[in-house]
């Protein structure tokens, strides 16, 4: 590789007749404008995952925010336009002093990393001063009673991986499930998607029961010892089922259910077929290359939190693009309107749901290795988009801004 | 790999020899088969199946014929190919993830699209060397050039720009924005309209090279085909600029627009996920590789008929027919 000759960007103009007419003028003669972004990932203390290959990353979510950063400045090269992230890590009890920390030095995009409880704070801390682009929290209230004007939601929402599962088991005519709930909260809620999943796709749950967390179980239990004798006798007797749903959004048993049920039924939800918003398996639409620069850049592979951050990030980064701004409050209005939307490998553009700020996507259907399908399924259609056929409808909405 | 070898020579043998005079030879890369099928285009049988290297996607031949190049996208080369025989007889360098290419009309050099490092590398195909590298926009993929070989376009996946470029200085000298994921950059015989299709977009932008503005966004619809299905990739112009045809991906169908109000006229059901397209010289015929189907759709462009599929080898990507 000897003898490379970079050539240096010189004479660059760009004209865009699509949104923004005025701005023809060469990013050259222009000084560079900053976007100042920040991503706050909130970290609870947690017992280990039930496998070690869960453990979460220590970059996690931030590695997207860095790719994110690097794809937006080469675009930004072209427009006179650069951008940033601050990295915070924070813990339930410093977000709230982080936060005001990023309010003070002006940043106005926060992506935040965080469960729901503490996603709402921040959100609410933020008021006016700053967008919040929600990377992680699943949770339908925040998209629904608990929504907020200020918020932007990345993560899909329990809703729209419920009703994407659902749409794929009817389709493989699986429409009798067995429905396994965890005892937190979080899994109580991810159940209440699941029981709204069946009603709107026409399934029906034949048998619920709830797995209490007693402490027990996990691995650092010898789970596999416990689990393997409880499992087969938690799952017995239960009415004629196609399929075993798990609502285990806390992580506490689903992975031990494929294989250990009392009858020979596959699993879904938070195991075996798992509803997700990525999977490092996944190829089609340009993933591929996707994936490389990730993994070239990150040296793992890519998490969902690192999809939904750098997700956030390009939508930011896209919005700057189309309309030749920096300005905070021109970025955000064109985020939230209809003319937006943005590229994400899944095949279609991801666009935003003015009645709840939650960004359409499609919603992967995958096992440990591979993606087995995407939502929606084809047969599924929707006045407005398929997209819609996931998630909280407008007319169903609680969301009131 | 013996079998295979000796499946590769006794094709070989009969590409050199049992061929007839008017045909010519269609080369399919298979992206995920590691191989190229090879047609021809007269009987539209399969020839042979040929392996090039991992992950084959962009393919083009060299203006006399002699030198075919296939894009292997996972060896971060260029192998060059002997077409009669399909031996290899060299590799050029391509920079990381080489996806698509554009040969300069006189044949040489290669501007190659490298997807992964946002790059532009120029390589000299008969020195085969590398002359210059040029960084664009996030994920750039469709290559085009004018026809009198000035200008270079390529397209940025991810930035969502068409860039400018002047071929021999290797400078951009403009950038159009257009929309989501640009795939393809394609000028009419004239020089005068350069055709950009956006697959997340769903919109083919037609370009006015002079002073790089978008005259106008063609659009699709299709009866009882999702929107979200209408991606725009390869795009193919015939010699009198007259008939443009666009590969519209997982709608399965290939639009028929008039090179000159630039409006769309029909729709032909080829096979599934259409992306990459090329005519034989006589521009009686026109190939479309479909991915999801494994198999080419023959189109006749007189009259915007497909006549036939030929099954393929594994994920067809892109196409090329040798012009003599």
């Amino acid at each position: 590789m000897k003898g490379r000759i970079i050539i240096l960007l010189a004479g660059l103009c760009v004209t865009a007749p699509a949104f923004a007419q005025q701005a023809a003028s060469p990013a050259a003669q222009k000084p560079m404008q900053t976007v100042r972004a920040a991503v706050l990932r909130v970290d609870k203390p947690e017992l280990p995952p039930i496998s070690r290959l869960d453990t979460p990353p220590g970059d996690l979510g931030f590695a997207g925010a860095r790719l994110a950063i690097e794809d937006n400045d080469t675009t930004g090269r072209f427009m006179g336009q650069d951008f940033e992230a601050v990295e915070v890590s924070a813990t339930p009890e410093t977000a709230a002093a982080e936060m005001d920390k990023l309010l003070g030095e002006g940043v106005t995009f926060v992506v935040t990393l965080a469960d729901e409880d503490a996603t709402l704070k921040l959100s609410d801390q933020a008021g006016d001063r700053a967008l919040i682009l929600n990377a992680r929290a699943r949770g339908d209230r925040l998209r629904g009673a608990d929504c907020r004007f200020n918020t932007i939601h990345t993560a899909p929402s329990h809703a729209m991986l419920a009703d994407g599962l659902a749409q794929f088991l009817m389709w493989k005519k699986w429409p009798n499930w067995f429905l396994i709930s965890g005892s937190h909260p979080e899994d109580v809620a991810l159940a209440d998607a699941y029981r709204r999943a069946a009603t709107k796709f026409g399934a029906k749950i034949v048998e619920e029961r709830t797995y209490e967390d007693t402490g027990g179980g996990r691995r650092t239990d010898s789970g596999h010892i416990q689990v393997q004798q409880q499992m087969p006798v938690f799952t017995q007797r239960a009415a004629e089922h196609d399929v075993v749903i798990a609502a285990d959004e806390a992580g506490v048993f689903a992975p031990w259910l494929p294989y250990q049920t009392w009858d020979p039924r596959p699993v879904a939800g938070s195991a075996g077929l798992v509803p997700r918003s990525w999977h490092p398996a996944l190829e089609a639409w340009g993933a591929t290359q996707f994936q490389n620069r990730f993994e070239k850049l990150a040296t793992r592979r890519m998490w969902d939190e690192d999809y939904q951050t750098w997700l956030a990030l390009r939508m930011i980064g896209e919005a700057a693009t189309r309309t030749q701004s920096t300005d905070p409050a021109t970025l955000k209005e064109f985020m939230l309107s209809d003319k937006f939307e943005v590229a994400g490998f899944k095949g279609q553009k991801l666009t935003m749901r003015d009645w709840d700020h939650q960004l359409r996507q499609p919603v992967l259907l995958t096992t440990g290795d591979v993606t087995a399908s995407v939502s929606p399924q084809d047969q599924y259609l929707h006045q407005t988009s398929a997209l819609d056929t996931l998630g909280i409808d407008r007319p169903e909405t609680e969301c009131k801004f | 790999m013996k079998h295979l070898a000796t499946a590769a020579l006794t094709s070989a043998i009969c590409l050199g020899l049992g061929h007839p005079a008017l045909a010519n030879r269609v080369f399919v890369s298979n992206e995920k088969g590691n191989d190229v099928t090879v047609l021809d285009s007269d009987t539209l049988e399969v020839i042979g199946h040929f392996p090039v290297g991992a992950r084959p996607r962009g393919i083009t031949i060299s203006p006399d014929g002699k030198e075919l190049y296939v894009c292997a996208s996972d060896d971060d080369l260029v192998r060059v190919f002997n077409p009669e025989t399909m031996e290899e007889t060299h590799t050029l360098p391509s920079g990381p993830d080489p996806e698509l290419f554009v040969l300069h009309p006189s044949g040489n050099p290669l501007y190659i699209a490298n997807e992964d490092d946002n790059l532009v590398t120029v390589v000299d195909t008969k020195t085969h060397k590398v002359l210059a590298e040029i960084p664009v926009g996030v994920e750039p993929e469709g290559m085009g050039i004018s026809p009198d070989g000035k200008v270079v376009i390529n397209t940025s996946e991810t930035t969502n720009m068409a860039h400018f470029i002047n071929s021999e200085t290797f400078e951009i000298f403009g950038n159009v924005l257009v929309d989501s994921r640009p795939r393809f950059a394609q000028f009419n015989e004239a020089g005068t309209k350069l055709y950009v299709s956006a697959e997340i977009g769903g919109t083919v932008s037609v370009i006015h090279p002079e002073n790089q503005t978008i005259e106008k966004k063609i659009t699709f619809e299709i009866p009882g085909v999702l929107p979200e299905a209408i991606q725009p990739v390869g795009i193919r112009v015939t010699k009198d600029g007259k008939k443009v045809f666009v590969a519209l991906g997982p709608a399965n169908r290939v639009a028929v627009i008039n090179g000159e109000t630039d409006e769309v006229e029909e729709y032909l059901l080829v096979g599934q996920r259409v992306w990459q397209m090329a005519f034989t010289p006589d521009e009686k015929f026109l190939f479309t590789t479909n991915g999801n189907s494994n198999d080419v759709s023959v189109i006749d462009v007189a009259a915007n008929k497909v006549v036939k599929s030929v099954p393929v080898g594994q994920q067809p990507w892109g196409v090329v027919v040798a012009p003599n």
